[in-house]
């Protein structure tokens, strides 16, 4: 069964990890329009760490959830408006704010060996009418078979996709191939694959691609990479390469160039890129919307910033543990003194 | 003094340590009936080796039970849909009083170190969570210093030790606590979080702490908190700072802005906190199950003093 290109941009939401969740409401509005216009099909918002992220332990927002996305969805004229929830910080309870607000897709994001803390909240959506993708975070730290039974659970949920999450940017391309294909193995021919890459190794666009040919059809992109870590695969240049190899969308490539480089850039404050901090992210396997909490840590304690994400590796960290960048620092400086 | 006789429903997790901490290490209860609804559960399998009498027929097996009549003190560790049938039965005889580890929150939440003395006659007391039982003692321990406006919780427990009761109701869990921390912490706002981990060996119970208070003396609170760490350690040996208390003063002139308050400024106070279980059930690192069971036991004890 053959789905449609369905590209997804997660500047609003994956992006916002890149400025500490500070989006100006009529900024992101100007985004959302430029994207809308640019031909995208679906435009997520939500604090980096989905609805209700806004903590210390994750940052607070500039604003929350709900004046992000108030009066967005009338602003729109085709694209889908989307958000994302983490069960374990957000509820349904959320999740109905934002359907009240237009919100007419979402994503369920667990750990990728998790799923099973994600069927209520698949199945609230779906009696909403929303469309729905489960998110398996961090799926390389799951062997291909065992993570396509834990799209199967979300499958059987009712979600509508589901992705491969490469949350640490740590998947080399063959890694891709053979999730994607495990999914497709297991899950029923209507359900949808999804990739959304963090670009940690340089690998954003090229292991979208190679997803795409392997079977997935959602592709998960930002604005000039606007995303955690060295951000995603950017939006611009994987449309430009969808064009060059004669794939059907709808984007605009030229129009999508402009916004990255005329309205995104200008809003990093540090420059998202493969450097020695985001490199070592996806060297180590480590949850990408780490980096700015582990340099804000190292500076407060004196230590390297790759000192600490290497530990986080070592410990198996997962995404959502954002308490324990501290607490590794903590233990380090400990070490370090006996 | 003879003990009094309790019986606890549910045999999962939860409900087979609990009766594991009573037969081992109670000197005011003693456990006549452990109750489930699955004849092959573990549970129910473990009880008679220890030779503990069973029913697979829930609330109205035990009823029937010829031990029902000595009953005092009944532990409810089914989940929040359960309990509500349970309680529906129970509350009928009036002799009887109900420790309810669910999150269906009937009785008022019950944090033993904090507001025990506010809950002692009450028929139907509820147990919060296991990240409630770790954290809401710290927000306390600010609070009774420095006005705590906002408090947040994130508890990280191992994948293996989270059930399939936890897992399909992970929204009462961070909704219950949230609760809580505002009703018996004391903060203006409550937020949780929880995140299993599947690491392999898996990782002991951590609790992180974060509060925004009034401006304190961090000395005093620092004090308070590692005050109430002792009070918890006496009945969960497990319970320890993992770093000593951190402090951030948040200016006024660079506030946070937290959903529901607004902007806010003042002290930001995070503790670092593990809890090791005692291994009787489930091994070390499910501190999780270990901070529940314990805070129930440790209030039916205080409840057995006034039968």
């Amino acid at each position: 069964m053959e789905h449609k290109i369905y590209l997804q941009d997660v500047s609003l939401r994956d992006g916002m990890h890149a400025i500490r969740h500070q989006y100006g409401k009529e900024k992101l509005k100007e985004i959302a329009i430029a994207l809308d216009k640019a031909g995208i099909d679906a435009i997520e918002i939500a604090h980096g760490d989905g609805l209700a992220g806004g903590s210390f332990n994750y940052g607070f927002g500039a604003h929350t959830d709900w004046d992000w996305l108030d009066g967005i969805k009338d602003a729109l004229t085709q694209a889908k408006l989307t958000t994302l929830i983490l069960p374990g910080i957000a509820t349904i309870h959320d999740l109905k704010k934002a359907n009240d607000l237009g919100v007419e897709s979402v994503r369920i994001a667990t750990h990728c060996t998790e799923a099973d803390i994600a069927p209520q909240h698949i199945e609230a959506a779906k009696k909403l009418g929303m469309d729905v993708g489960g998110f398996l975070m961090m799926s390389h730290m799951n062997e291909p078979k065992a993570l396509a039974k834990q799209a199967k659970i979300m499958e059987d949920a009712g979600a509508d996709c589901v992705y491969v999450t490469d949350s640490a940017g740590a998947l080399l391309m063959d890694g891709v191939i053979d999730r994607i294909k495990a999914f497709r193995d297991v899950l029923n021919p209507q359900t949808e694959i999804g990739i959304h890459c963090h670009h940690n190794l340089s690998l954003g666009v090229a292991n979208t691609i190679v997803a795409l040919q392997h079977g997935a059809n959602r592709l998960d992109a930002s604005l000039a990479g606007m995303g955690a870590g060295a951000g995603n695969a950017p939006l611009e240049v994987l449309v430009a390469c969808l064009n060059k190899m004669g794939a059907q969308h709808n984007a605009d490539v030229y129009q999508l160039m402009d916004i990255a480089d005329d309205i995104i850039r200008p809003l990093q404050e540090r420059p998202v890129r493969v450097d020695r901090e985001t490199l070592s992210l996806g060297y180590a396997g480590v949850y990408s919307s780490f980096l700015l909490h582990s340099e804000r840590a190292a500076k407060k304690y004196g230590l390297d910033t790759r000192e600490i994400l290497e530990e986080l590796g070592n410990r198996n960290m997962v995404g959502g543990q954002e308490d324990m960048i501290v607490d590794v620092a903590l233990d380090i400086l400990k070490s370090k003194s006996n | 003094m003879d003990k009094i006789k309790t019986a606890i429903i549910g045999s999962g997790n939860i409900g087979t340590d609990l009766m594991i901490k009573i037969l081992r290490l109670s000197t005011r209860l003693e456990i006549s009936v452990l109750v489930g609804i699955d004849p092959n559960s573990d549970g129910l399998a473990r009880a008679k080796r220890m030779e503990v009498k069973t029913t697979h027929e829930g609330i109205d097996g035990l009823i029937k039970m010829p031990e029902w009549s000595d009953i005092k003190i009944i532990f409810d560790a089914t989940s929040a849909k359960a309990h509500h049938f349970n309680w529906e039965r129970i509350k009928n005889f009036s002799d009887k009083k109900v420790i309810d580890l669910t999150p269906a929150a009937i009785g008022p939440y019950l944090v033993p170190p904090v507001n025990y003395s506010d809950n002692t006659d009450l028929p139907n007391v509820n147990m919060v969570t296991c990240g409630g039982q770790a954290t809401i003692p710290i927000v306390a321990a600010v609070n009774r210093i420095a006005k705590v406006h906002y408090g947040e919780i994130v508890a990280s427990i191992a994948s293996k030790s989270a059930g399939p009761g936890t897992r399909a109701n992970i929204d009462e869990f961070t909704e219950t606590t949230a609760e809580a921390i505002e009703k018996v912490g004391g903060a203006e706002r409550g937020k949780a979080i929880i995140v299993l981990n599947p690491a392999e060996p898996p990782l002991v119970m951590r609790d992180t702490v974060f509060t925004l208070s009034e401006n304190g003396d961090k000395d005093a609170i620092r004090k308070s908190i590692h005050d109430m760490v002792q009070e918890v350690k006496k009945y969960v040996p497990g319970y320890d700072l993992h770093q000593e208390v951190q402090f951030d003063d948040i200016p006024e002139t660079n506030p946070v802005f937290i959903e529901g308050l607004g902007y806010r400024h003042g002290l930001k106070t995070t503790t670092f906190l593990k809890v090791k279980g005692a291994g009787h059930y489930l091994p070390e690192y499910a501190g999780n199950l270990d901070i529940m069971t314990s805070a129930a036991m440790a209030v039916g004890e205080k409840m057995a003093q006034n039968i």
